[in-house]
């Protein structure tokens, strides 16, 4: 029967249709495309979880990332590049909250916050209500400052491990674990005294000593 | 470089609040803040990475030395360069005792590493032990590692010690091992599904911190499968009563409000398990009443909690009075001059809308204010909210806005997105067959590619169809007005491709039928767009059956064709052309151009798209031939699936099956060549039901002349969707299955039957349900949108009004258009915003032209005293708090990108008091201390503009 296949380009009886070998094209694209969708919506659902904070300043530089899934490297970086280039582009006394959707992908919001030379950014889904990560962001920028005093964009480049101690006691594998700065201070306290009594080195910064004396 | 050493000093002597780092990191950092392009920095970096390659291998470095360089590769990795090659010391880090080095170690390998880079083997072990650590810390360290680098494979390693953790004694702990085991639920539901009990017990903790982690493993758990968990909603409930009530330590408070996070949850759970359930939502009424009548919205998280509120409203079995409240909070926030309250505020009337729909009409004003605010988020919401609340009275207007956004944009992403959105809502209530096909025009014309090519598909079906009535007069004045309309757009520069397909259809198609045009200037146009893009083959490809359409009629009206030269040319081209498709096509219409009247009338009859074309897909008169031929020895033919013994590869999507056709080593020979198409409209041979000889002939088809496999072959989703569209605009087309004749009736009917009735009966039945809804409100309609467009220049403000309005009164409307020009006048001026953080502008401005650093500068070289005056001085001049801590602020702007944060509290509410008077209280050595701060940055190398001296641009870029 494999001879029949030489006579599929004889000229059709109705041409009239021919617009319809094209669509047939299209709509085997389309349905690929829906299929598609469906497959990524199910990886979503099992993702319920702040996804990023990202700490940046005013010229776009990461301060400090941390995704709590895995980006390749070069895609944080690409979605560090688009969220800045978002970010600069909105003007003052507008709403803290941008569509992300176009850098993560459906069901992703993000938040952010303007301090002086820095953006605080925290993107997560639907999982988590805006206004509340908000005030997550108020509560890591309080906390950094009662760390620091009159916290800088400095303190934040050089202290990097210790800033994400103080992340890793608000924010754990991406849910809220800890809302008061008081409780997340108490925690990071602890760690630099234990970190300091387990060993010789001294890499408590100065600036943590003089919070100590308070 | 004298200035580096200046640097180096300083911080060897660690006076000024030196960052504990070495001098090559400083200036690391200091060279990158100077960098002037991405191309600069990038060398920087990359000569940082050599050096750090460098220093790795030597031998002996000191543990400290170690430390920074892995924080010196995560600096590099951040700045989106390739640390890799450092991963290995990350991971070795880990081994290590001492408590600092192991946990910059799990830090770093945490950033660094996925859950299946291949070193994780060499981490495992030492996470079991961490674990299992006296050490709660390093416990704490393993945990936080676990959750981002354990994968599937790798969880029944941890699995038994993180268990074990949720008993143990610190709170923290337990509160990290319910958390790490709810992210093993995330990334493997099914290795831990014997566990999730224990979220249930931890519901229980002693601890009310522990009891909150388990809120978010039950959050997960409740939105797979509410039923099941029935059962805690009083649980729930008086877990939320017991912490509205503030029956929590103080240390849960969050500025006065206690544990906003864990209500916020716990009203998510509650608004799933409460969702169509009566019994379960009768019990959540009174403490959903009691925590909106309480919660304080003047601060930002009050608000929060008040939104989730609405959000549990609407979703649970509805509740007058509830709702009624939940409108109040509704209307304080549309009122409010946040936008993120704004934002909230549409979101919730957007959920509130479908319980009572009448209270979006007490807030059209401010919606209208939201749509037209400069902020895309906020407009962006509120299209969300307009077209949920699209109807067929407001269709034009709600969609001739969203077009004109559409337009306005840039974001392909949001483009694409809103396109579809008109799209869906003028084919769900288009009030007419010519404004659908004007609309769909703009949204082609300015969203183009952008738009799903089944949009195109049904537009030309409504242009070749009508709308269902059998008005042939209006039917083809519709017909005419879109030739018309194709005509004056194909002179628009830069059209995009799909428009023009459908436009050179439906030029092919119609361009001649009404007589106004002759096939010379149709057949030029065509040419013309032929020839504008003339690297678009599929525009090709529809021009030159366009233009086989017209020189048809042509021949088959008895007239001579005169083909303009400019076509011969085309054609010419096309007959060369290296795309077969095209060369047929063009072949085609050169063989049915030298035909007869009668022949070409039998091959291309007018107006009759709409018919069903009969394909004899078995090509059963072949048989007689193929007999013959096997008769004589040829071999039979065996179908693609047989062939390569994958029978039953249904469930493989086409293209794959395919690929891995071509990629995998193959061994038999000579297959024949398929035809190109074969691979997108496959779908067909893989459904197994359909018989052999089925699947085979259908692929034997041309294309061109399967219009009627089409439809009846084509995957089960797409005959689904062309059902929906058929049912939609009225009259019986290609897709219903009967109507076609196979050669095997009783198989194909079937098969068709079941994916209609199975797949997607419902998809049929609301789009059904539409329709009838359609037909019913259609007169009125029409009255509707007459009256709606009636000459008004500012349409969209009678849009939220709406056919509400014409209810009430067209004096109201004016009433109400009124009030809102009173209500913008009064917005000029925007009130001073305590909320408002970013209150720069009166700081900066309060030291007007003086440079703050030479004032600073000033201040620490004389001495303590004089700062301490200075404080002294405010003090006694302005008792006020505020405005005391106002002026330090202003004084020590440079350094503080925290003032404006703790001005805010104050502002806003006097409950942040703890935090504002505590720098109060150490408000002298704080000055101090930043103003040493900034020495320090200015010696650095910082030359702040006098401009903006808050920012630390100059250093650190």
């Amino acid at each position: 029967m494999s001879l029949q296949r030489g006579c599929s380009r004889s000229l059709s009886p109705r041409t009239t249709a021919v617009s319809a070998s094209v669509f047939e094209d299209f709509k085997a694209c389309i349905s690929e495309e829906a299929s598609c969708q469906t497959i990524s919506e199910i990886n979503l659902k099992k993702q319920k979880m702040i996804r990023a904070v990202l700490v940046m300043n005013t010229q776009g530089r990461p301060r400090i990332t941390k995704f709590y899934e895995f980006w390749p490297v070069e895609k944080q970086h690409e979605a560090i590049r688009n969220v800045f280039s978002v970010l600069c582009s909105r003007a003052e006394h507008v709403s803290n909250f941008v569509d992300a959707e176009s850098i993560f992908g459906p069901d992703s919001r993000l938040v952010y916050k303007h301090f002086a030379t820095l953006y605080f950014v925290l993107i997560f889904d639907s999982s988590e209500n805006e206004l509340a990560m908000l005030d997550l962001i108020q509560v890591f920028v309080e906390t950094l400052d009662k760390c620091f005093r009159n916290v800088c964009e400095l303190d934040i480049v050089f202290n990097y491990s210790k800033i994400h101690a103080i992340l890793d006691e608000i924010i754990f594998g991406g849910q809220v674990l800890e809302t008061s700065s008081t409780e997340v201070m108490k925690a990071v306290e602890e760690i630099t005294k234990l970190e300091a009594a387990s060993n010789a080195i001294n890499l408590v910064s100065k600036s943590v000593s003089n919070w100590r004396s308070r | 470089m004298e200035q580096l050493k200046t640097i180096g000093r300083e911080l060897t002597m660690g006076s000024q609040g030196g960052f504990g780092q070495s001098k090559e990191f400083l200036d690391l950092v200091k060279s990158i803040g100077e960098a002037r392009s991405k191309a600069e920095e990038d060398r920087i970096v990359l000569r940082e990475i050599e050096t750090l390659k460098r220093r790795l291998l030597e031998p002996d470095i000191p543990k400290r030395k170690m430390k920074e360089y892995i924080i010196r590769l995560l600096y590099v990795e951040m700045l989106g360069h390739d640390a890799s090659f450092g991963y290995i010391h990350a991971v070795k880090m880990t081994h290590d005792d001492a408590l600092p080095l192991k946990r910059t170690g799990y830090l770093a390998v945490t950033l660094f590493l996925s859950d299946d880079h291949d070193l994780i083997i060499l981490i495992v072990n030492t996470i079991q032990k961490d674990l299992r650590s006296d050490n709660y810390l390093v416990v704490c360290a393993a945990l936080n590692a676990v959750c981002k680098l354990i994968n599937d494979e790798t969880i029944p390693a941890v699995l038994p010690q993180v268990v074990e953790l949720l008993g143990h004694s610190k709170e923290a702990v337990r509160k990290k091992a319910v958390m790490a085991l709810h992210r093993f639920y995330q990334k493997s539901p099914g290795a831990v599904s014997h566990l999730v009990s224990n979220f249930r017990k931890r519901l229980c903790d002693n601890d009310p911190g522990v009891m909150g982690a388990s809120l978010c493993p039950l959050f997960d758990l409740v939105t797979i499968d509410a039923k099941s968990y029935k059962d805690l909603v009083s649980s729930f409930v008086s877990i939320l009563k017991q912490v509205a009530e503030r029956r929590l330590p103080k240390s849960y408070d969050y500025h006065q409000m206690p544990a906003p996070f864990i209500q916020v949850k716990l009203l998510k759970i509650l608004a799933l398990l409460g969702s169509g359930d009566k019994q379960a939502s009768e019990s959540m009424y009174t403490v959903l009443g009691d925590i909106i009548r309480k919660s304080d919205s003047s601060t930002n998280i009050g608000n929060a909690v008040l939104y989730e509120c609405i959000c549990c409203v609407a979703s649970i079995h509805p509740n007058p009075k509830l709702l009624e409240s939940a409108a109040d909070v509704i209307a304080k926030f549309l009122k409010s001059d946040s936008h993120n309250l704004k934002y909230m505020g549409i979101d919730a009337l957007g959920r509130l809308i479908k319980l009572s729909p009448q209270i979006a009409e007490q807030h059209q004003l401010a919606v209208i204010d939201c749509l037209e605010d400069p902020d895309d988020t906020l407009k962006r919401k509120t299209f969300e909210l307009l077209y949920k609340m699209t109807k067929s009275s407001n269709v034009e207007v709600i969609v001739d806005r969203m077009v004109d956004y559409m337009i306005s944009i840039s974001d392909d992403h949001y483009k694409t997105y809103i396109a579809s959105r008109c799209v869906e809502l003028a084919e769900q209530f288009a009030p007419s067959n010519h404004w659908f096909i004007q609309t769909m025009n703009k949204v082609f014309e300015h969203a183009g590619d952008l738009v799903n090519i089944k949009v195109a598909h049904n537009l030309m079906r409504l242009i070749a169809e009508g709308f269902g009535e059998d008005d042939d007069a209006t039917d083809s004045q519709l017909r005419s007005s879109a030739v018309e309309s194709y005509l004056r757009i194909i002179g628009e520069p830069k059209l995009p491709s799909m428009f023009l397909q459908v436009i050179c259809w439906v030029l092919g198609e119609y361009g001649t039928a009404d007589g106004k045009h002759s096939a010379s200037y149709i057949s030029g146009k065509l040419c013309d767009i032929a020839e504008a893009y003339s690297n678009d083959e599929t525009v090709k490809a529809y021009a030159i059956s366009a233009l086989m359409k017209i020189y048809a009629f042509e021949v088959a009206a008895g007239r001579k064709v005169d083909m303009l030269p400019e076509c011969q040319s085309f054609i010419e081209e096309l007959l060369a052309s290296h795309s077969t498709d095209l060369q047929q096509r063009a072949y085609e219409l050169q063989a049915v151009v030298g035909l007869d009247a009668q022949a070409v009338q039998a091959i291309l009859p007018r107006d009759t798209r709409c018919e069903e074309i009969e394909v004899d897909k078995d090509l059963s008169f072949l048989n007689g031939y193929v007999d013959q031929a096997i008769e004589k020895g040829a071999q039979p033919y065996i179908a693609e699936d047989e062939r390569n013994g994958m029978g039953n590869v249904s469930n493989l999507r086409s293209q794959d099956q395919h690929e891995s056709i071509q990629h995998g080593l193959r061994f038999e020979a000579y297959e024949l060549p398929k035809p190109p198409m074969q691979s997108k409209v496959d779908p067909v041979s893989s459904t197994d039901v359909v018989p052999v000889p089925e699947a085979l002939s259908y692929r034997e088809t041309h294309p061109i002349s399967s219009v009627g496999s089409t439809s009846e072959a084509g995957s089960s989703e797409l005959k689904l969707r062309l059902d929906g569209v058929q049912k939609k605009w009225g009259r019986p087309t290609y897709s219903t299955p009967t109507s076609s004749t196979t050669n095997s009736p009783s198989e194909k009917p079937a098969n068709g039957a079941s994916h209609v009735d199975s797949a997607t009966a419902s998809y049929s039945k609301s789009r059904d349900s539409q329709n009838t809804k359609k037909t019913e409100i259609d007169p009125e309609k029409q009255k509707l949108a007459a009256s709606l467009f009636g000459g008004s220049s500012q349409p969209e403000r009678r849009s939220s009004t709406g056919h509400k309005a014409s209810r009430s009164s067209g004096g109201a409307a004016d009433g109400s258009r009124g009030s809102k020009a009173v209500e913008k006048t009064i917005q000029q001026p925007p009130p001073p915003d305590l909320l408002d953080f970013s209150d720069e502008p009166t700081v900066t401005s309060a030291l007007p032209s003086v440079d703050p650093f030479k004032q600073l500068e000033g201040l620490l070289d004389s001495s303590m005293s004089s700062t301490t005056n200075h404080n002294a001085g405010t003090a006694t001049i302005a008792p006020d708090i505020m405005s005391l801590y106002g002026d330090s602020t202003a004084s020590q702007d440079s350094l503080d990108i925290f003032h404006g944060l703790s001005t805010e509290p104050t502002g806003a509410t006097s409950g942040e008091t703890t935090v504002t008077t505590l720098p109060q209280s150490v408000k002298g050595p704080n000055a101090k201390d930043a103003l040493e701060k900034d020495a320090l940055v200015r010696q650095m190398g910082v030359n702040p503009t006098s401009q903006n001296p808050n920012l630390f641009r100059d250093l650190l870029g």
